[in-house]
């Protein structure tokens, strides 16, 4: 039925996961499209068995070690081991400890606003709700909050990442294309938690050097 | 004798007055436990209601239904209302209607307790509600994260509403777990071995123990939030030393054994009613007791998936996703076994089966969503969306509300006597499983189109207006289907026919109880010698009730059940139980008096209404004991026990194990907060340090040890015969316990930093004053066998209550030596007199 719903083309929108635009969102929604594939497998074999037993024509004998062990513990064993080492390995790309982003910019968080802050040549750049990104290239959002918990989503490019308090949180983005990505604050933060969205306009190459050299966006 | 007049002699000691005396003294588990169910039923209605303003809200974009200050309210309070006042109440009360008619006993083993957790319950329950009521419901999310928890953010009393008032729920959660815990493992009928147990006292067994380690994190967090809210001590405050992130380690320390905690009842009466709706013997008994104990362990291991946004090295995250991933392994399992239980019989599709192939349809899918949320960058991306809800409510509708529904459908005729119309259930359960699929099958969905939780509108265009559409009129075909339920169940008490003893041809012994259950469940108990006594003795409901059995009579007007022992099931001591009683609803009320005191601000009253508390339970626990050596009882087949306080285990003390399980996981999560924010701080180490007094040091250390050894003078003289000295060495203890006291307050007095500048001098000062208190329960234990000596209900053969002393003066001491070590090791570099 989900896939169904989305072979009708209800996948798009600013804020879809669904239709990403960038490699974090992209490698993510092709996880998901394997764990659905593997959760629809075992569905299927599950509640398959639970309606043929419900069929009566009974009387027979059972293997119990056959339901226990293989049907118990072997089958999810099988198929939990791929999938997690499956989503370490992407864990472990997607986060990126040996990449080196091109650009680094500061988000802080704070009720209910965003500020982007990054250094251009000509000193620091902040601007609120707008992040400037070069299109096609790794950023570095450093992020964090001057007062509750928040968290910095946009869906089309990543996962999200939390603002906290006392702490700076890491996440890199990517943007393949010119364009504008919406971002959304996604951890409940009071009464203006709803609107605290922001956008990524991501800058093709030589709108991006015409705003690093102080340009307006 | 006849039964009947066996019966009447059974329920002059059993029964409940007439009346109001009756409803607030009764202290007997039917009547809890319904009262329970009930209570709980209804919070689920109010919690329904409020779910359903949430969908008219969201049925469309920029709805002007509800702004976003009462928006916030409802999702809190939905959330909480249904964790707290509904699953976790609703599935005490089910235990505790059932496991003693599952085991064969009379009653539970600490009636008076279940008493008081209906009565914390119930006033907690109406702090909460009267708060809606005013509009100042907590608004921080049922998880209330802080800083937005904290006094800064949330100035208004909302926040304390939800610390106070659901903290207060817990302890009727705590009472809960102590109870089921020993009741499972001590009154049983004898000859009913742990291996002979109905499989679901061995799922409510596990629950329980899991209760008592898993709700004392929470317990302490929101202690530690109300104290910080209340006076300003920074646990959570990052700018003073705290860290946030404190706080949802160990809420989800808590919050998610609790998703287990819900889970494991519902699947025990899957357990119990599917093998009676297929009509086989349940399959892998052993594999399931297994497989449940292995959930009940990793289940503590698996809290930081709640956790993989806030920034935890990925490293640390891909253990924590293996465990959840795997934790899934012993949930198959039971699935299986289940199926191959089904393979073997044949099913019969009547109204719990059917809500039971409705929980395999859900659950199937809630858990399939679960792997996948435990999958690290998955759960970055659908983390905090619309996903989430929908995969929690998969897995607790799926997980509790159909199989629990299956449950009362079957054991309808066991609350009531009376038998539903099929027709209408029917029509309910289709009305719940449609409308439930339609609406949470396709908020997946909208999770993925990117729609965050706890938002309270959205904008047209972001392709969220059909799936909130659909959700929402799913929510109201499936509140029309609970709707239909009720309806059925109250017609089935009104009007339904009269039930057979046994419905269902079910082989557990609740159903060798008559119709309705008396007040002392069995006129005689059995001696069980297989998994299904029913089922080999076909004439054993007779024969019971013509008194038989084990303690079919009355002796002196006492409430008497056999005690076993733990793991063989032989018989061990008759257990004398407590009878009705004010001292539960006057004790809750006292508890409730110290809540509302902190409530609202009147902070001096607080103390009265503890030692109101105190008071109250020094008079608890005087009327149990005797002042006699009595020696063995016969109990009827030939069998004679010692009275349980002349036992080796009576349940007494094993309560008290268990209680002080309690308090040590609660003491453990305090060092573990200590630990944690010293390793991650920020602003650690601390501007000041302890400057450790040796002087206080050492005398605290020197009285610790006196206490000990004078109480164990005091024991070894009891064991003798020899009171007067045993006397006086008590008096000894007593004196050192007072030191102990007052030289670890002279010790943070002398060395501590201030408990508001920084987070450091509130953590030490909470756990001094933790020590404190230990000790001085302790010294109130003590002085509690002072006076019981002095009464003469102390000798060689009753050696009860000073044996349960004993655990809590030697608990009262490691805990003071421990807090002090932990203090002043730290400090050691700069010691001084």
């Amino acid at each position: 039925m989900l896939l169904g719903a989305l072979a009708l083309g209800g996948c798009g929108g600013r804020l879809s996961a669904l239709d990403p635009a960038g490699p974090a969102a992209d490698s993510t929604l092709t996880l998901f499209l394997i764990l659905l594939g593997l959760a629809a497998l075992s569905f299927v074999i599950i509640f398959g068995i639970f309606l043929l037993a419900l069929r009566r024509n009974r009387g027979r004998t059972v293997s119990l070690r056959l339901f226990i062990i293989g049907g118990g513990l072997v089958f999810p064993l099988v198929l939990l081991s791929f999938a997690t080492v499956y989503g370490v390995v992407l864990g472990e790309r997607i986060t990126g400890a040996r990449e080196v982003p091109a650009l680094t910019v500061a988000a802080t968080a704070q009720q209910w606003r965003w500020q982007f802050t990054r250094q251009t040549p000509g000193g620091s750049v902040t601007r609120a709700d707008i992040l400037d990104i070069p299109a096609g290239q790794t950023v570095a959002i450093m992020v964090a909050s001057t007062d509750v918990i928040h968290a910095f989503w946009v869906p089309r490019l990543a996962g999200k990442v939390d603002a906290i308090p006392g702490l700076t949180n890491r996440i890199l983005i990517r943007a393949d294309v010119p364009g504008r990505y919406g971002g959304v604050c996604a951890e409940f933060c009071g009464t203006g938690h709803t609107g605290m969205d922001f956008t990524v306009v991501a800058h093709d190459a030589e709108a991006w050097a015409a705003l690093e050299t102080g340009g307006q966006p | 004798m006849s039964a009947l007049k066996l019966h009447g002699e059974l329920d002059a000691v059993w029964g409940v007055p007439r009346g109001w005396r009756g409803v607030l003294t009764s202290v007997n588990h039917s009547d809890l436990g319904i009262r329970f169910m009930v209570a709980a039923g209804v919070y689920f209605a109010i919690g329904g209601v409020l779910a359903m303003m949430i969908r008219a809200q969201l049925a469309t974009p920029r709805s002007a239904f509800i702004g976003p200050e009462i928006y916030n309210q409802v999702f809190t309070m939905h959330g909480s209302l249904m964790m707290f006042m509904f699953a976790i109440p609703f599935f005490e009360g089910l235990a505790m209607y059932l496991l003693p008619k599952l085991l064969g006993s009379r009653d539970l083993a600490f009636p008076r307790l279940s008493a008081f957790g209906w009565w914390c319950y119930l006033f907690g329950g109406s702090i909460l509600l009267v708060a809606m009521a005013v509009g100042l419901a907590p608004d921080g999310g049922w998880f209330m994260y802080t800083p937005l928890a904290s006094k800064t953010y949330t100035p208004g009393i909302n926040a304390d509403v939800w610390l106070l008032g659901i903290t207060f729920v817990e302890i009727s959660a705590v009472c809960a777990s102590i109870e089921i815990t020993v009741s499972v493992l001590k009154l049983r009928a004898p000859g009913m071995s742990l291996g002979r147990m109905p499989i679901f006292a061995w799922y409510i067994l596990v629950t329980a123990l899991m209760m008592v380690v898993g709700f004392p994190p929470l317990i302490l967090a929101s202690t530690l939030l109300e104290i910080e809210r209340a006076f300003g001590w920074p646990f959570f405050d990052p700018q003073r030393g705290g860290n946030p992130l404190l706080w949802q380690h160990l809420f989800w320390l808590f919050g998610h054994p609790e998703v287990y905690i819900i889970f494991l009842p519902a699947a025990g009466v899957v357990s119990t009613v599917l093998p009676v709706m297929v009509r086989h013997t349940l399959l892998g008994y052993g594999w399931i007791v297994g497989s449940i104990l292995v959930l009940g362990f990793f289940s503590f291991g698996l809290w930081v998936h709640h956790m993989f946004a806030t920034g935890i090295p990925h490293l640390a995250l891909a253990l924590f996703s293996a465990a959840s991933a795997l934790v899934a392994v012993p949930t198959v399992v039971q699935l299986f076994a289940w199926l191959a239980t089904m393979w073997a019989g044949r099913p019969q599709m009547r109204l719990p089966m059917l809500y039971i192939a409705g929980f395999f349809f859900n659950f199937l899918l809630g858990g399939l969503t679960g792997v996948m949320l435990a999958i690290v960058p998955f759960n970055w991306q659908v983390h905090d969306t619309a996903f989430v809800t929908a995969h929690l409510h998969y897995v607790l509708i799926g997980g509790f509300i159909f199989p629990m529904l299956a449950g009362v459908y079957y054991w309808l005729p066991r609350f009531t006597a009376r038998r539903s119309h099929p027709l209408l259930g029917q029509l309910g359960f289709w009305l719940i499983f449609v409308g439930f699929n339609v609406t949470f099958l396709v908020m997946h969905l909208t999770g993925l189109l990117g729609m965050p939780r706890r938002i309270y509108t959205y904008e047209p265009g972001l392709g969220w207006e059909w799936p909130n559409l659909i959700s929402s009129i799913g929510s109201f075909v499936m509140t029309f289907g609970f709707a239909v339920v009720l309806i059925d169940g109250v017609l089935a008490i009104v009007f339904g026919r009269r039930s057979s003893r046994n419905p269902w041809r079910a082989s557990t012994l609740e159903w060798a109880l008559p119709m309705p259950a008396p007040s002392y469940n069995l006129a005689s108990l059995p001696h069980v010698e297989s998994r299904e006594p029913l089922d080999r003795y076909h004439k054993l409901a007779q024969s019971l009730a013509m008194g038989e059995g084990y303690l079919g009579r009355t002796r002196d007007g006492l409430r008497e059940t056999t005690g076993v022992e733990v793991v063989s099931g032989r018989v061990s001591e008759i257990v004398i139980l407590p009878g009705n009683s004010w001292l539960p609803i006057a004790t809750a009320a006292a508890t409730g008096s110290f809540f509302l005191a902190l409530l609202l601000g009147y902070y001096w009253l607080a103390p009265i209404a503890l030692l109101g508390v105190a008071s109250l339970l020094w008079r608890w626990a005087a009327p149990l004991g005797a002042r006699a050596d009595l020696g063995p009882i016969d109990i009827g087949r030939g069998a004679s026990v010692l009275p349980h306080h002349e036992a080796a285990e009576a349940p007494g003390w094993w309560g008290s194990v268990f209680a002080l399980v309690t308090n040590a996981t609660f003491f453990s999560s305090m060092l573990f907060g200590y630990a944690f924010l010293a390793t991650v701080g920020p602003g650690w180490p601390p501007p000041v340090m302890v400057q450790p007094s040796l002087l206080a040091g050492g005398v605290v250390f020197g009285a610790v040890t006196l206490a000990f050894l004078a109480e164990g003078f005091a024991f070894r003289r009891m064991l003798a015969g020899d009171m007067g000295s045993a006397g006086t060495g008590l008096v000894v203890a007593i004196a050192a316990l007072l030191i102990c006291m007052l030289g670890l307050l002279a010790f943070g007095w002398l060395g501590l930093p201030s408990p508001r500048d920084h987070a450091y001098g509130a953590v030490t000062w909470v756990m001094l004053i933790y020590g404190a208190l230990h000790g001085f329960i302790a010294l109130v234990v003590l002085a509690f066998v002072r006076r019981r000596i002095a009464a003469g209900y102390v000798s060689p053969a009753r050696m009860l209550e000073p044996r349960v002393a004993r655990l809590w003066l030697r608990y009262g001491l490691a805990a003071m030596l421990i807090v002090l070590a932990a203090i002043a090791l730290p400090g050691a570099a700069s010691w001084r007199w």
